[in-house]
């Protein structure tokens, strides 16, 4: 098992399996086919991006470099999020952007139930560390257990 | 609750609920979004209009609507006027029963009763949806130093960029936010240090560079960063005149859709490049070069997920971002051109134009122009084309564009100006 120490953006605790993305991820390009269309399991329609396209984002540890694209990021994280299709919670290794921030911070003002549990600044090492289907556990304080 | 930014005595008694509780939790989410990139303040928001990037009434994404809701029930409106991105229906687009009912009844069913909101929040006029509101004919063009409350990563970073104005590229919602509250958090873009460049990119290349594949190719590699691009006068001039920000304006929309760009310096040509020079990049930057073979490189890289990749082409969209009006009397010209030179009178491909009203407006208003670009069978619409595109029927489409933004959110295949000029103008096979 390894430990990584990020910052929490959003405070909370989290149990999920990995999902890792290396490049940007593109919001409203991987959301918007599962929004609009029922897709519970939020698979990815985000055709640029190799390593999510087509797999299941509902309820995964996402793990990410920082999120890129449209300016409804934000929000439709927040959609996401309040229609239960979105990660359980978010991992990045750099500092978080302005989309994903909104989105985050949204879920946890507006939504019943606290939101999606955020850390950023986890480091390079991270996501070099991290596996797609690896266990993952976040801590209140920005800890993040892998494996 | 304890906040690391310095708020103010009527920040602080907002925040307590002095005027209300929905007022609170916009104040506390903008606070929120601020602390996560440290910032110190809010500071007034001096644009005179904001700019929202959420236009359509997509019957799923109720959790907005009922947000908004509550906003206009509780009194917490836009405390300036705004404009937002284009509609996402137009009856002129080429359609068909099956994919009307599909818009109307199931996708955009929310799409009246949104307008309506739009309108109770403080939307500007109902001629204000496009994605490019600085236009003239639009009339939503900050001025320089201006500090905005934007979303529409292409309008932000256009503002940024060629106009001077300060915006973060903040999300849909928080743009509403900050022009319900008149401030915004003091971070990012809106600082001197964060304006500076971290990328240089050395332009090497012999021919005017497509500025979609160009801002694609800048974007993937930068991300979220500044880039400070040099050379690119040798192929658009050191004026800000209106091929100048045409070409930005398209340059721009690529670096932010293929990446995350919210401000670009062109050296010797957008304002803050020419004010400050070289002394606006950052200590440690990186380089990128760019020379024919990589965007070549980058233009081949854009995956094709027609089923059939041979399909012949059912449908084109130019003008996403919205066309300027001189973009707009350009592409006319060239299509009847190239049509005439081609024994032809109509285009084979059904083709779109896309602008906002105001600029739809204008090129109605001259007759000849008008006529002549009725007479090539290209439709003129206000529609939004990536919002057009955002479904399982016109995802099946074989649909062709020279917008990068749109390549990258839809099914669209991508080709430059000149070829798609070229594919609509000949016979299809």
């Amino acid at each position: 098992m390894k430990t990584f120490k990020g910052r929490p953006v959003v405070a909370g605790t989290a149990e999920a399996t990995a999902l890792v993305s290396h490049g940007g991820f593109n919001t409203l390009a991987s959301f918007q086919h599962s929004l609009m269309f029922g897709d519970k399991a939020a698979k990815c329609g985000d055709q640029n991006n190799p390593d999510l396209y087509q797999k299941p984002m509902a309820g995964v540890a996402l793990c990410l470099p920082q999120t890129i694209g449209s300016t409804t990021g934000g929000m439709v994280l927040y959609c996401a999020k309040a229609m239960g299709r979105s990660p359980s919670c978010l991992l990045f290794s750099e500092h978080i952007d302005s989309l994903a921030a909104a989105g985050a911070v949204l879920a946890a003002v507006w939504s019943d139930d606290g939101g999606m549990p955020t850390v950023d600044c986890l480091g390079d090492e991270f996501l070099a560390a991290v596996k797609t289907g690896d266990r993952i556990k976040v801590y209140e304080d920005g800890t993040v257990e892998v494996g | 609750m304890e906040y690391k930014m310095e708020l103010t005595p009527e920040q602080l008694a907002i925040l307590n609920g002095e005027k209300g509780e929905t007022m609170a939790k916009v104040l506390k989410t903008l606070v929120l979004y601020g602390e996560a990139f440290g910032a110190t303040k809010m500071v007034p928001v001096t644009g005179e209009m904001g700019h929202l990037v959420t236009s359509f009434g997509l019957g799923v994404m109720k959790p907005v609507y009922e947000l908004m809701d509550k906003l206009i029930a509780d009194g917490c409106v836009s405390k300036q006027k705004f404009s937002v991105d284009p509609k996402p229906l137009d009856k002129n687009v080429p359609s068909d029963p099956i994919k009307n009912l599909v818009f109307k009844k199931f996708m955009y069913s929310a799409q009246e009763s949104y307008d309506k909101q739009l309108a109770d929040l403080g939307l500007l006029n109902s001629d204000a949806y496009t994605c490019t509101c600085y236009m003239d004919e639009v009339g939503n063009k900050p001025k320089k130093g201006d500090v905005l409350s934007w979303a529409e990563s292409s309008a932000v970073v256009y503002a940024n960029s060629v106009l001077g104005a300060r915006c973060n590229r903040n999300s849909g919602i928080i743009e509403l936010f900050g022009s319900i509250c008149g401030f915004v958090p003091y971070f990012g873009l809106l600082t001197d240090e964060g304006r500076k460049a971290t990328w240089v990119v050395e332009l090497k290349v012999t021919k005017k560079p497509e500025a979609q594949v160009l801002g694609s190719a800048i974007g993937m590699k930068v991300m979220e960063e500044v880039p400070y691009v040099k050379g690119l006068t040798d192929w658009i001039g050191t004026e800000l005149n209106g091929d100048a920000t045409a070409y930005l304006k398209d340059f721009g929309a690529a670096t932010a859709s293929n990446g995350a760009v919210g401000l670009y310096h062109i050296a010797g040509l957008t304002p803050e490049a020419v004010e400050q020079g070289e002394s606006l990049i950052a200590d440690g930057v990186k380089t990128y070069v760019i020379d024919d073979a990589e965007l070549e490189r980058v233009k081949a890289s854009y995956p094709v997920i027609w089923k059939n990749k041979d399909a012949t082409p059912k449908l084109c969209f130019v003008g996403c971002p919205h066309l300027s009006y001189a973009q707009l009397t350009e592409w006319t010209n060239n299509v009847s051109d190239a049509l005439k030179q081609n024994g032809r009178t109509k285009v084979s491909v059904p083709t779109v134009f896309t602008a906002a009203p105001g600029v739809v407006k204008k090129f109605r208003e001259d007759k000849e122009l008008s006529a002549k670009l009725d007479a090539t069978g290209v439709v003129l619409s206000y529609i939004c084309p990536l919002m057009y595109m955002n479904n399982p029927l016109a995802e099946k489409m074989p649909v062709i564009t020279c917008s990068n933004k749109l390549r990258t959110y839809t099914s669209a295949r991508y080709y430059t100006s000149a070829e798609i000029l070229d594919i609509i103008t000949k016979g299809v096979k």
